[in-house]
This record gives structure tokens, sequence and C-alpha cells, in this order.
């Protein structure tokens, strides 16, 4: 009997890492993600230049030693503008989606557990919500408010809150009834208890999967609102402004919007390799719930 | 003998699914009555068998009295206080615990065993010194080995799982188990390991034992005392070993009857009971079993019997049938 | 004696590494009821799903399974699904798997007979006398019914009639009875029994329950790790049983154990595993009786004309 036992691997989670390593694409993307996270929180040290200093004598400079992705049109040194930008883009994102993420989890996790009447009118609140038009609503907002980093942040926060709220709703709906649950009310637990400690656990598998697939997502967005001057505010650097910037130089120096293009590809496909990768990691073990 | 759980002339509806302008408008919404005029006493370390066929409300019975579903009529008392007392849910909650049928979807599917089955001390902020001890010693007391307490549930075996869900149901010495079909899903082998452990437990332990079953020979081998339920109301109560040897009610006769006998040269030719157990939703007028029932007379199709006693510790829901 | 309608030789299934089934041999004749009985992991499903020629995909199959002989595991898939409604039909612990939950049952029962040649309203009145025969109050209703509108005991009923329509000589239950409560149980049983007499065919019935075997069988295989560790007539079985896995398990039985207080009997430690099965006789590790030579194969032990047990311990 206890044979058994020591042959099983000693912790699910090591187990779900360790598939997910052994997938090739989810390995490729976690690796991807590890490049960009380390270049956003060191950016001070791996970026060779100030990506603010201007030099104009040398603008528009073809990738050399020196530099090496090239200089823009007012002589910033391209491959430091990019590390901070990662750092824009992360942070844009990491915040957004976490903030979003985290309102989501509690509104789903009460709409689910909570008295039916609760549930029905936050599910009226985040149906509105999400029937509003994604980029007419970020318009709107963005002209009331004005451009910039928080504008942007709260704008993903309010569009993505739905779909995450919804995602939790769902899945408490079905685990409030598994017998895991009603077991530890036969043993007194509250609903605090029981929605932090048991239900929570195993929701929030299936959200880190979508809250990393919509990462390369916000991403997207963030350099696109940027590009249109609704977004970050130059001379911040953003993937998005160095895309703007090499647009209208596109016929004096290609390479700078070939240049801002290469990150925004990469960790797009990272963060969605890194989301199938888990999803697949994580699945045989999300079947839970009544029987 | 002291009583540990009384139920007295206890009714319980459930909602029936409605739609959302139902939920919302204050207006009387439908429900299905599933149990009706239950009265019933639990001895203090006796095991009760409660026999019925699914949709005859046995579930629903225990959830009852475990307080995870309202009563709309009739009177819980346990270690004679009624739950309406303040306090007194969480004095039942802690004296009372709940073996499931599927024992690996009772347990946290992404806690480990060790934790698991210590959950009720956390719950009830119970100071535990050493948790792990505790864990295994508990593990112990089942026949599990301390190793199992590092797995999680899907990684036991059907037995195993009984097992844990057995020690987490003994870890605040209760007064009181119920267990839903507790050998559901298990080999025969294994079942009598289970039955075995339930029994020793009782005797060492003093805790009385609830078993919900469909399973008669389970029944009849554990219980010392039975009741046997039909759409929701009992129909017959007494000794297992009486009621086995003489059931009253036609109804216990002809599921007594109906177990198929492994013994071949003990084959059955005829057919103890025909028709279906009706919908509780179409619940019969009358005796809820005039139906099926090979006695029916005119009187049961419009007059319910009453649970009347009908011989020392034996209780009869039927207008004809008697000792 | 005439050729047994079902032969299956030295049948082997093995998913990947683990072997399910270890060179099974039996057989069942026209107007017998076969038991095929044993414990989960003993590899009844597997066979079961040998038997009607659908091995799990990524199953390796070997040795033979003769229905009316041919062997259904030679034959190329479209032969074998000819076989499969003509000669063999299988009733499923969960009746409703056998139906699709879109279609009436009517419109279903009419396509099961799609390889007839008939006119429609010719196939329906089969289906409608079928669904009577098989006690559905109404069929004329139950025609136009959807499997999710009925109840447990009159889906099974349902399946029942839908596995005979073709009438197959060979029709395979598995575990008929399991998902229904005891009243429906012993109907459906009591049907089972009607219906032999009709059928001219054999039924094989996979179950763990002893009850079921005593009430229906005529001859049984008891399973244990994807062997057929003993074969008898029903009454051989459960009044002189000869190896001690038989034994044991109709002692933990406790529809056999006499009323009472005190332990009932179990079978201590459990089922090898079949990834590694053990060179000699699997049980060995169990068993009161082993010894030594337990770790060779067993010999198959004949008691009298139709009981066999493979042990060393009980040589007649």
């Amino acid at each position: 009997m206890s044979s058994v036992a020591e042959a099983l691997p000693a912790s699910r989670r090591s187990g779900a890492l360790h598939r997910l390593m052994r997938d090739r694409m989810g390995a490729m993307g976690a690796v991807l993600v590890a490049a960009f996270v380390a270049m956003a929180l060191f950016a001070p040290w791996l970026a060779p230049y100030d990506p603010l200093k201007l030099d104009v004598m040398h603008k528009l400079m073809p990738p050399s030693l020196a530099h090496w992705a090239g200089t823009d049109q007012l002589g910033r040194d391209t491959l430091s503008r990019l590390i901070w930008g990662a750092r824009t883009a992360l942070g844009v994102a990491v915040s957004s989606i976490g903030l979003a993420g985290a309102i989501g989890i509690a509104l789903g996790l009460v709409a689910g557990y909570g008295p039916r009447w609760l549930d029905m009118a936050l599910v009226l609140v985040l149906d509105s919500l999400s029937s509003l038009p994604m980029i007419m609503f970020a318009l709107a907002v963005i002209t009331v408010l004005g451009p910039g980093k928080g504008t942007l942040i709260l704008v993903i926060v309010l569009v993505s809150i739905p779909g995450y709220a919804r995602l939790i709703r769902a899945q408490t709906l079905t685990l409030k009834n598994a017998d895991f649950v009603q077991a530890e009310r036969t043993m007194g637990a509250g609903p605090g208890r029981i929605l932090a400690r048991h239900i929570l656990p195993n929701v929030v598998g299936p959200l880190v999967i979508v809250l990393s697939m919509d990462v390369p997502v916000v991403i997207m967005l963030e350099a696109g609102l940027s590009y249109l001057n609704l977004g970050v505010k130059p001379p911040e650097p953003s993937w998005g402004n160095i895309l703007y910037d090499g647009y209208t130089s596109l016929r004096s120096q290609p390479a700078l919007v070939i240049a801002a293009g290469v990150p925004l590809v990469l960790s797009t496909i990272g963060f969605t390799f890194l989301g199938e990768g888990l999803r697949d990691a994580l699945d045989p073990r999300l079947k839970v719930g009544p029987r | 003998m002291t009583a540990l759980y009384e139920l007295s002339g206890l009714s319980a509806d459930l909602p029936l699914p409605g739609d959302l302008l139902t939920a919302l408008l204050p207006m009387r919404k439908p429900r299905l009555n599933v149990l009706q005029d239950i009265t019933l006493t639990l001895r203090k370390g006796e095991t009760f068998g409660l026999v019925g066929e699914s949709g005859s409300g046995k579930t629903t019975l225990a959830r009852v009295m475990l307080g995870l579903a309202p009563a709309s009529m009739g009177e819980r008392r346990f270690q004679g206080e009624p739950l309406s007392a303040p306090g007194a849910m969480a004095r039942l909650r802690r004296g009372t615990a709940m073996m499931f049928q599927d024992p690996v979807a009772s347990l946290s599917p992404r806690m480990r065993v060790g934790e698991a089955i210590t959950e009720p001390f956390a719950i009830h902020r119970e100071g535990l010194p050493d948790r792990r001890a505790m864990a295994i010693e508990l593990l112990a007391r089942v026949g599990l080995p301390p190793a199992i307490a590092a797995r999680y549930p899907h990684e036991l075996s059907g037995g195993q799982a009984r097992r844990v869900c057995t020690a987490r149901a003994l870890a605040l010495n209760p007064a009181l188990v119920i267990a839903d079909e507790p050998t559901a899903g298990l080999d025969v082998s294994i079942q009598g390991e289970i039955l075995n452990l339930m029994s020793d437990l009782k005797d060492e332990r003093g805790v009385g034992f609830l078993i919900i079953s469909h399973n008669l020979s389970v029944i009849r081998h554990t219980a010392e005392r039975i009741a046997i339920l039909y759409l929701g109301r009992l129909v017959e109560t007494g000794p297992t070993a009486e009621v086995f040897a003489q059931p009253f009610h036609p109804y216990t006769a002809s599921l007594i009857a109906s177990e198929p006998n492994p013994d071949p040269r003990r084959r059955r030719a005829d057919l103890a009971i025909r028709g279906e157990i009706p919908s509780l939703l179409r619940r019969p007028k009358g005796c809820e079993f005039h139906t099926r029932c090979p006695l029916a007379a005119p009187q049961c199709r419009t007059l319910a019997p009453t649970l009347r006693e009908v011989a020392p510790g034996r209780s009869l829901r039927c207008h004809l049938a008697g000792p | 004696m005439t050729e047994p309608l079902l032969q299956v030789r030295d049948l082997r299934v093995a998913y990947g590494p683990v072997q399910a089934l270890r060179g099974a041999s039996l057989n069942a004749r026209a107007g017998e009821v076969v038991g095929i009985v044993g414990e989960s992991g003993c590899g009844k499903s597997t066979l079961a799903a040998a038997l009607i020629g659908l091995p799990a995909p990524g199953a390796t199959v070997s040795g033979e399974v003769r229905i009316g002989g041919d062997d259904l595991l030679a034959l190329p898939e479209p032969a074998r699904r000819r076989l499969r409604g003509e000669r063999v039909a299988m009733i499923f612990q969960d009746p409703m798997t056998a139906f699709n939950p879109v279609l009436t049952l009517g419109d279903q029962l009419i396509d099961f007979q799609h390889r007839l040649a008939e006119p429609r309203a010719a196939k329906r009145g089969r289906a409608r006398a079928m669904l009577a025969r098989v006690g559905l109050p109404d069929p004329d209703l139950a025609l136009h019914r959807y499997v999710h509108e009925l109840s447990g005991g009159m889906r099974q009923r349902a399946a029942i009639a839908a596995a005979l329509l073709m009438r197959p000589p060979l029709l395979v239950a598995d575990e008929p009875t399991t998902a229904l409560d005891v009243t429906m149980e012993a109907q459906i049983l009591h049907l089972l029994r009607e219906l032999r007499g009709e059928h001219q065919g054999a039924i094989v019935i996979i179950t763990h329950h002893l009850g079921v075997v005593g009430e229906l069988c005529d001859r049984v295989y008891v399973m244990y790790a994807g062997e057929v560790v003993e074969e008898g007539t029903v009454e051989e079985i459960y009044h002189t049983p000869r190896h001690p896995y038989t034994r044991a398990l109709i002692a933990c039985d406790p529809a056999h154990v006499a009323q009472g207080q005190g332990h009932l009997p179990t079978i201590p430690g459990r089922v090898p595993d079949l990834a590694a099965p053990p060179a000699g006789c699997a049980f060995a590790a169990r068993c009161p009786l082993a010894s030594a030579r337990c770790a060779t194969p067993p010999p198959r032990h004949r008691f009298g004309p139709t009981q066999v047990a493979a042990c060393y311990a009980v040589a007649p």
C-alpha cells in the first residue's frame, strides 16, 4: 500500500511545471516571457544609453556596434528605448490585467456564492459593461480624461472585468454544490473560509491561463493606442511610440520600424505559448465539480 | 438509552427551479414537497439504518438533519436541544459529521489529505500543537499509513478515500456520523473493511451512525434499527432483525424480496413488486404506496395512514398490514 | 454437442504495459445465460468490449473471439460492423450511452434496422412490438419520446428492446442492473429471465454482483486479474466453489453472510499490478492456501464435466 505512495509525485504544482517545461511550445513561451520580464525589471542596467538622451548628430543611424538597433529621428538609442519600452508595456499590461483579474475574482466569487438577487444584479451590471463597444468606449474615456498611462489602465481594467468575473462566477456556481464544499459546510466552515481555501484555489487556474493569454492583447492595445497618440505620451519610451517614430521615418531609416515590431511579435508569441502551455499542463487536473 | 437526535413531524421542501422573474419578485415560489411528517429518534451510540430507493428523499433527510437544508415544518433536536435555540447550529456542526457517497468528490481537490482531515480543528479554532502528528494519528485510527497524508484526493484508491473521509468525520469525536451509501462503488472484498472499521469505531468511541443506503444487505449487517422511507415518508421502523424476519409493510416486504439472491437454489420465479416509484411531482393521494401495493383497498386511495406503533419498538404506516 | 455460439480463445488485451486480459478462454452455447463475474480490475469490461469487437483504441489484442464461427478480431472493420447488430448486441450499465439524446426513441429504433429492406411502417411496427415486449407502458407514446424523458428503469428496458431488435444470437449485458434501484433491478432481472426463453441465442452477463449471477445465469466464469480462475455451473460455483478466490468472494458477499453482529469477512491485500503481473498464480499473494509452487502458473484442474479451477491447492 505504501509503496504506491512513495512512487507518486511529491507535489502537483511541480508536476504541472514539469509538464509545462516538457511541452516545447510552452517552454519556449516561458523563456520568452522570462526574458521580457527580465528586460522590464533590469532596464536601467541593461539599457546601454539613456532612452531619453537626444543626440541629433547621430539621428536615424542604421544598426551599428555602438547602437545595436540604430537610433531614431532624435538620435536616441533604439535598443535602450525598446528595453525601457518593455517596462512600459509589461507595466501597463500586468497592472491592468492584474487589477482586472483581482476585481473579476472578487465579483465572480460574490456573484457565484452569494444570494441569488446579488448574483442577478451583478450579472446585469457586467453584461451592460461588456456590451459597450470596446474601442468606442476607450476613445470616449480617453477624450474625457486625456491620454496617459493611468487612463489606459483604467480603460483596460473596465473592459476586462466582465469576462474574468463571468468565468469565475460560472465555476463558483458549479463548485458551490460540489460535495467537498457541502462537506466543509457540514463541518461548520463559514463562507469566507470556503471561498478562500476551497473555491478560490480551484477557480484561479483557468483564470491564470486566460490572463496570460490576454497580456499580449493588452500590449498590442497599448502599442496601438500609443501609436495613435492616445496612450503613453512621448517622449516616454513605448513600443507603440517607437513604431510611430519608425513609421514617420520609414523612408529614411526602415530599421527603426522593424526593431519596434520584433519585441511586439515576440512578446505576443511568448505569452500566447505560455498560456497554451499552462492550459495543457493544468487541464487534466481541472476536472472538479459535482459528478 | 438517551436520545441523540430527535425528529418530530418534520417536513421539508425543495425550491423548484423557477425563472428569473420568480426569483426576483416576492411572490410564493414553487416548491417540491420532499419529506413529510418524519418522526424518528436516534439513540446515543447506535447504528441506525435508513433505507430508501432513489427519489425517496433519504439524502434530503440527511441534509436537513445536518442543517444544510431548512425544514418547512416540525422540530429537530440534537442532544435534547432544538436547532432553533441560539448557538445550537454551531453545536450541531461540532457534534456531527457527514460521510458523502462519493468520498473523492467530498475532499477538496487541491488540499492534501493531511490538511483535509485536520480541517475540522481549524474550522472550530481548536488549537493543535502539531497538526501533522494529529493527521498521522487520525490516519492510523482508520488503518492508513502516514505517507497518505501527503497525497491529493485523486491519488487515492476507492477504499483509501473512504478511510480518509472516515478519519475526517471522526476528527472531533462527533456524537453522530451520517454516512450516505458508505459502500457505494466499492468491491465486495473491500466493503467489509469499511463496514468493520465503522463498527469498531462505534464500539471504541461510542459514535452513533446513521447509515443511508439502498443496499439492504449492508444495512442488515450494520444497523441495529432501521427505518424505510418511501416517497418522503417513513413507512416502517423497527429493530433490524425483526423487520427482516417479519416485515409488516408491503413495501418493506417487496424490497426484501427484490434483493437478488446469490444462491441459485433460492431463485425467485415471480416478481415481488411491479411499477416504478412515482415522481415526487405527482405524489399519489392517500397512501403513497397504493399505486404499487398488492394489498391496496379503496380507503388507501383516499386516506393517508399515519405512523403507529404496532409492536414494542416497531412502527408502521399502513391501514391494512400489521402483526 | 453443437458448436458453441460464442468461443473466446486465449484472448489477450493490453493497454500499453497494462495487461488487462491475460489469456481468457470461454464459450457460450445457444439458449444459455453465461455470467462473467469479478471485481474491479479483473478485466471484465475489457472482455465486454472485445466481445463486440470494439477494443479500446490503442489496445493490443490477440486471440480469437468467434461468434457463429467467424473470428470477430480477424475480420476487417466493415465486416465487424455488420456482425455487430446482426449477430451480437450489447446492453450497457448506463442506457443513456446507447441512445442519441436528440432523436426520439422511435426514430432510433427504426434507424437500428437500416440494413433491412422493408418499408418504414414495418420497422416502426417491429419497434413498437419490441417496446411492448420489454414492458414499456404505452409503447406508441414511447416511440415519440426522447431518452431523457424516460426513467432509469424504462431506459434500460428501451435499451434491451434496442439490443434485441435485430434478434442477434448473442446478447452481451455489461452490468445491466448496477445503476438501478433494488425494485427496478428485480424487474429487469425478471424481464431478462423471461426473454431468455424466447431468445434463441446466448446471453452473456458481465457483473460484479453475485446476486445477479444467482438469479440469472446457468454457467459462470470467475475472473481475477485478467484471467478466468474458475468456471462451472452456477450451482457448482455457489455451493461447491473450488478456487480460493471464488470461495473468498462468496464469503465476502453480505447477502451470503448470516445476519448478526460481528465482522464481515474481507480479502486482505489487493489486486496485483497488471503492468507487472506475477508469473504464477495472480491470487497467491492474498491466498490462504498459497505455497511456494504458486510462483509458477497453476494447472487447470477439472472437477466433473463442467467445473474447472486454476489452482494447485484444490486438486480433485
